[in-house]
């Protein structure tokens, strides 16, 4: 039922948020329409898909069966709080980057949070491990067959991050995967700078 | 494309574009589309599968906090024109809320507005509608009854289509062979269900006179049939493509949800949004697929080769058309599979019942129609003791018999399918398999090797409609592309369609990249609205590597052209005497060069450098038309899709035969699309297919009861294939390009799907069948199992206690 608006404080992503929510409002709804964290997806709203995955306290959660009232006091983590910085990604993310553990895009926010949670438990985990974690996440595009290869990638490099970095197992980031590409660059779609001042070649 | 110059990029293992911003959770869905004062619609359902509307009272719903509106079907019926139906069946009309009577349990009656989509909820729940209940049907076989109650009364009855088609002599085939069997098999009401239900928010700006819809669309021709129902010009609609659709696989097709949504901008002068939420989606989202019974007849002699076939399927399609009856229609071409069966009798029977309203799902009622080919190639195969991949062998039609004329008028492109088949089994070990399965029969399991053969149409025409409704004389179902160097040498290029996570900006890259040689991530893709689009026609039947890849080829090439023009004028010689190399045109006689820089200053700065008639600037189109698609049908013959994918499937199922649960237990896929662009892509697709059909054969169905109550509404019921269901899966590449398009390519979209359930259901009646059962109807859920044993084994059950 409805009710008179409440304040909750809630610890999103290392940043402490306010907002006034109805008691019966999820914390999915709230993380969305109050906060405009829209990485966190509605599939299901009955708990079963697991699109709204966040982080409670570092453990996956369905952010359509709790209410955000619930959620005041506990760290929460969603897909926004992954990326280390604007434009660059987490080991995880761009894991299934690597691996194209991903079509659409919907499920993706929720698997990527399950799946770093796994990881934050356990280093090595097998095959198996990584089906269970993942399996109360529904993907429809991939068959899950490249999230899997996605978590296991991402599994690899991680156990490596602490490794001296050689440049074969190093983040295959955006300079380092464009440098060995084999397309011309020079000359090639560089800004034309030679006729700014003039209008003109020169 | 010259084939001797190897691909930089097509086939290469380059990332998907796409996944960056997804991964980051940045991507860009309806939901998250921010409209200044923005209304929200909720629905209110019919509890009815037939009822008439006696009144609907919305007084108490309008003294709710918040609500703005309540929308009726009859107020919304003398605004609009009634959604486009496929077949020519005018009194079979479509309003997107019922009008003075409800056809289906859910259906929607009365659209509440309000400032929240929660106090929209809270205010449908007081709308009251007094119904009087009519009778209604069900079952498929009941509508086809004359005297079933006829869903829509002015129709007269529930038969939408009955169309018989004859290709080749098979009355004298049939004579001929000296062996017949019949059967029947029954593809249940299932779909694919994205996680991302339908979405759509409109605003009307009264003043510009425009309609601005964002939505989770895919569909061809979507704003025409916005513009059509609302009767306003298609240039005052205004279709944004650059949102991006959270799954489709052919379902995401809201029309009605859209029509709703932008009349009641219209009224109301506010944007106005309907999300569907999981409820309305399952049940009214207008997204269930084929619900099909299939009779089929099959004319062989003792060697097992397959002369004729009689197939007679009978479609429910639900309380509307739409296009779904057409489903029936795009699998005449390619309704002799891979195989070599010289003619066919094909009967297509679509009826209405009192089910939601069917629409195109992935493979538009091709997969079904493989699980029926595929059954009466098993069936074939245990009258005469082949076994089953001989058998296929034996009726395959010969990689030299290319291009291969089917009785229905499709010449298939290319293929090697004995090749995709030696290449699995020398993959997967088949004589050990054989040897796995019997050793786990012996274990005291139920196990069972399943077998599929199919053929996925590709290039997505749409010749079915002209074979289907003779009204329709649609021969084009085009493609297009823009492409533009800017001032400063960068390269933009566009699509004119959303995209479901298909991946179709990496597409156009790669392909454009290829062409110019320059590196497909410096290629920047746009998606203009619909009013800056060219044709184009959405990503269905696995067309878009074909025809948006072959589109960005024909763009490019055209400027690559224009390049070369402009650079030979520069030399002062002929064009064929230059030479494009990565973006640098040379002339060897005179050794001068134009780098990319030069051609993109003259072609912007000097026109004084241009040769004669050329336009300044350097922008090209190409609005592609389908390979082969340039006539009508004659005589119900017609070349329906360009390009034949083939895939052939190789599953071992075990199950302990107390409980029934499947447990696939090696998963191996042969899978020749032709010249793959992006590994990755395709491989996806493949796999996603391969975890829909296991959906499609072991899990999903939208059940109603005899009272016409849809059972499974929710993700408890209706079971989706979690990481547990979903085995690993091996796929072996073969690759015979397909003559018809740029590189070779043929489609991918459908992979997978087309063929599993076929090969998981030929896996589990293998592995009953020594008990004397079998089951054919899909899907084969854990309880029917478990049940059809245990009824075999009662007697015995008896004896022990």
């Amino acid at each position: 039922m409805r009710g008179r608006p409440v304040k909750v404080r809630l610890s999103i992503n290392g940043r402490l948020r306010e907002a006034d929510v109805e008691p019966r409002k999820s914390l999915l709804d709230t993380l969305r329409e109050d906060f405009l964290l829209v990485g966190s997806h509605a599939g299901c709203e009955h708990g079963v898909c697991g699109a709204c995955t966040v982080l409670i306290d570092g453990e996956p959660s369905r952010a359509c069966l709790m209410f955000a009232v619930q959620a005041d006091g506990y760290e929460i983590t969603t897909i926004e709080g992954l990326a280390p910085a604007p434009g660059e990604l987490s080991i995880v993310q761009d894991a299934f980057c690597e691996t194209h553990g991903l079509q659409c895009g919907y499920c993706t926010p929720g698997m990527i949070l399950t799946a770093h949670a796994l990881l934050t438990h356990n280093d090595s985990p097998t095959r198996d491990d990584i089906v269970e974690a993942i399996s109360g996440n529904i993907c429809r595009c991939t068959g899950y067959g490249q999230i899997v290869e996605a978590v296991e990638f991402a599994a690899d490099r991680l156990r490596k991050t602490n490794a001296p970095r050689h440049p074969e197992v190093a983040i295959a980031d955006e300079p380092v995967r464009l440098a060995k590409s084999k397309a011309p660059r020079q000359g090639v779609l560089e800004a034309v700078q030679t006729d700014a001042p003039r209008g003109g070649r020169s | 494309m010259n084939p001797t110059i190897p691909l930089k990029f097509v086939s290469s293992n380059r990332r998907v574009r796409e996944d960056r911003r997804f991964v980051a959770g940045q991507g860009r869905y309806v939901a998250d589309i921010a409209l200044e004062g923005l209304l929200h619609v909720a629905v209110v359902p019919s509890q009815y599968p037939a009822a008439r509307i006696v009144s609907i009272n919305s007084i108490e719903a309008m003294k709710m906090p918040g609500v703005h509106y309540a929308l009726t079907g009859e107020e919304l019926a003398k605004a609009v024109d009634p959604l486009m139906n496929g077949l020519e069946t005018p009194n079979v009309r479509r309003y997107p809320l019922a009008v003075g009577q409800v056809r289906y349990v859910g259906e929607w009656v009365v659209a509440v507005v309000a400032e929240t989509r929660a106090q929209a909820e809270d205010a449908a729940e007081k709308v009251r509608v007094e119904y009087e209940p009519l009778p209604y049907v069900i079952d498929a076989e009941e509508a086809l009854d004359p005297s079933s109650p006829p869903v829509h009364p002015p129709h007269g009855s529930n038969l939408l289509l009955d169309k018989t088609f004859v290709w080749g002599e098979v009355d004298k085939h049939f004579a001929e062979s000296p062996r017949h069997l019949s059967f029947r098999v029954v593809w249940g009401r299932s779909s694919t269900v994205p996680i991302e239900t339908f979405g759509v928010a409109a605003k009307w700006d009264p003043w510009r006179e425009m309609l601005d819809v964002w939505a989770s669309i895919q569909m061809p021709k979507y704003s025409d049939q916005i513009a059509r129902s609302l009767r306003i010009p298609l240039n005052n609609v205004r279709v944004h493509q650059d949102v991006d659709v959270g799954g489709s696989y052919g379902v995401k097709r809201g029309i009605k949800q859209t029509v709703i949504v932008a009349h009641l901008a219209r009224v109301l002068g506010r944007p106005v949004r309907l999300i569907e939420d999981r409820l309305d989606n399952m049940r009214a989202g207008d997204a269930h697929g084929p619900d099909r019974i299939f009779d089929v007849e099959v004319a062989f002699n003792d060697d097992g080769i397959v002369k004729s076939m009689k197939m007679r399927a009978l479609d429910n399609v639900g309380a509307y058309a739409g296009r779904s009856p057409f489903q029936l229609g795009k699998p005449i071409g390619a309704i002799v599979g891979p195989y070599k069966i010289q003619s066919v009798q094909y009967r297509a029977i679509a009826v209405t019942s009192n089910k939601a309203a069917q629409e195109a799902v992935r493979g538009f009622g091709q997969a079904p129609t493989n699980y029926a080919i595929e059954t009466a190639i098993d069936k074939v195969a245990a009258a005469v003791g082949l076994d089953r991949i001989e058998i296929r062998r034996r009726n395959f039609i010969r990689s030299d018999e290319f291009p291969y004329l089917i009785p229905s008028g499709t010449h298939y492109d290319s293929g090697d399918y004995h090749a995709v088949v030696a290449k699995v089994l020398a993959h997967a070990d088949y004589e050990a398999l054989k040897l796995e399965r019997d050793a786990l029969r012996a274990a005291g399991l139920c196990a069972g090797i399943g077998i599929a053969a199919c053929l996925e149409p590709s290039g997505g025409n749409s010749s079915f409609e002209p074979l289907l409704n003779e009204r329709n004389t649609t021969t084009t179902w085009m493609d297009s592309c823009r492409i533009n160097v800017d001032g400063l040498g960068f390269v933009t290029a566009t699509i004119h369609t959303t995209s479901a996570g298909q991946g179709h900006e990496t597409l156009a890259a790669t392909v454009i990249g290829e062409v110019l040689e320059i590196d497909p991530d410096l290629i920047r893709i746009v998606r203009p609205d619909t009013l800056s689009s060219l044709p184009s026609n959405s990503p269905v039947g696995s067309r878009m590597a074909i025809m948006l890849g072959g589109a960005a080829f024909h763009a490019a090439q055209k400027l690559k052209a224009k390049m070369m023009r402009l650079a030979a004028h520069q030399f002062g010689c002929a064009e064929k005497d230059v030479r494009y190399e990565n973006g640098t045109i040379s002339h060897q006689a005179s050794n001068r060069k134009l780098a990319w820089t030069e051609h993109v200053n003259i072609a912007h700065r000097n026109f004084h450098l241009l040769p004669e008639g050329m336009e300044p600037g350097l922008e090209v189109t190409h609005v592609m038309q389908v390979p082969t698609g340039n006539k009508l049908p004659e005589n119900g013959r017609v070349q329906m899709y360009p390009c034949h994918s083939f895939e052939f499937h190789l599953v071992l199922v075990a199950f302990d035969p107390q409980i029934g649960k499947p447990q696939i237990r090696r998963y191996v896929i042969g899978h020749d699309c032709g010249t793959v662009i992006n590994p990755h892509i395709v491989k996806g697709m493949t796999l996603g297919g391969i975890a829909h059909g296991i959906g499609a054969a072991l899990l999903e169905e939208f059940v109603y009861d005899a009272e016409g109550q849809m059972l499974t509404q929710s993700f408890m019921d209706y079971l989706l294939p979690s990481s547990h269901e979903v085995p690993h899966v091996e796929i072996v590449h073969h690759c015979t390009p397909s003559p018809f398009t740029v590189f070779g390519q043929k489609g991918s979209g459908e992979s997978g799907y087309l063929g599993s359930p076929a090969a998981i259901s030929g896996a589990i009646n293998d592995a009953v069948a020594s008990l004397g059962i079998s089951f054919s109807k899909l899907p084969i859920r854990i309880a029917a199992i478990s049940d059809a044993i245990a009824a075999v084994k009662a007697p015995e059950v008896k004896v022990r206690t």
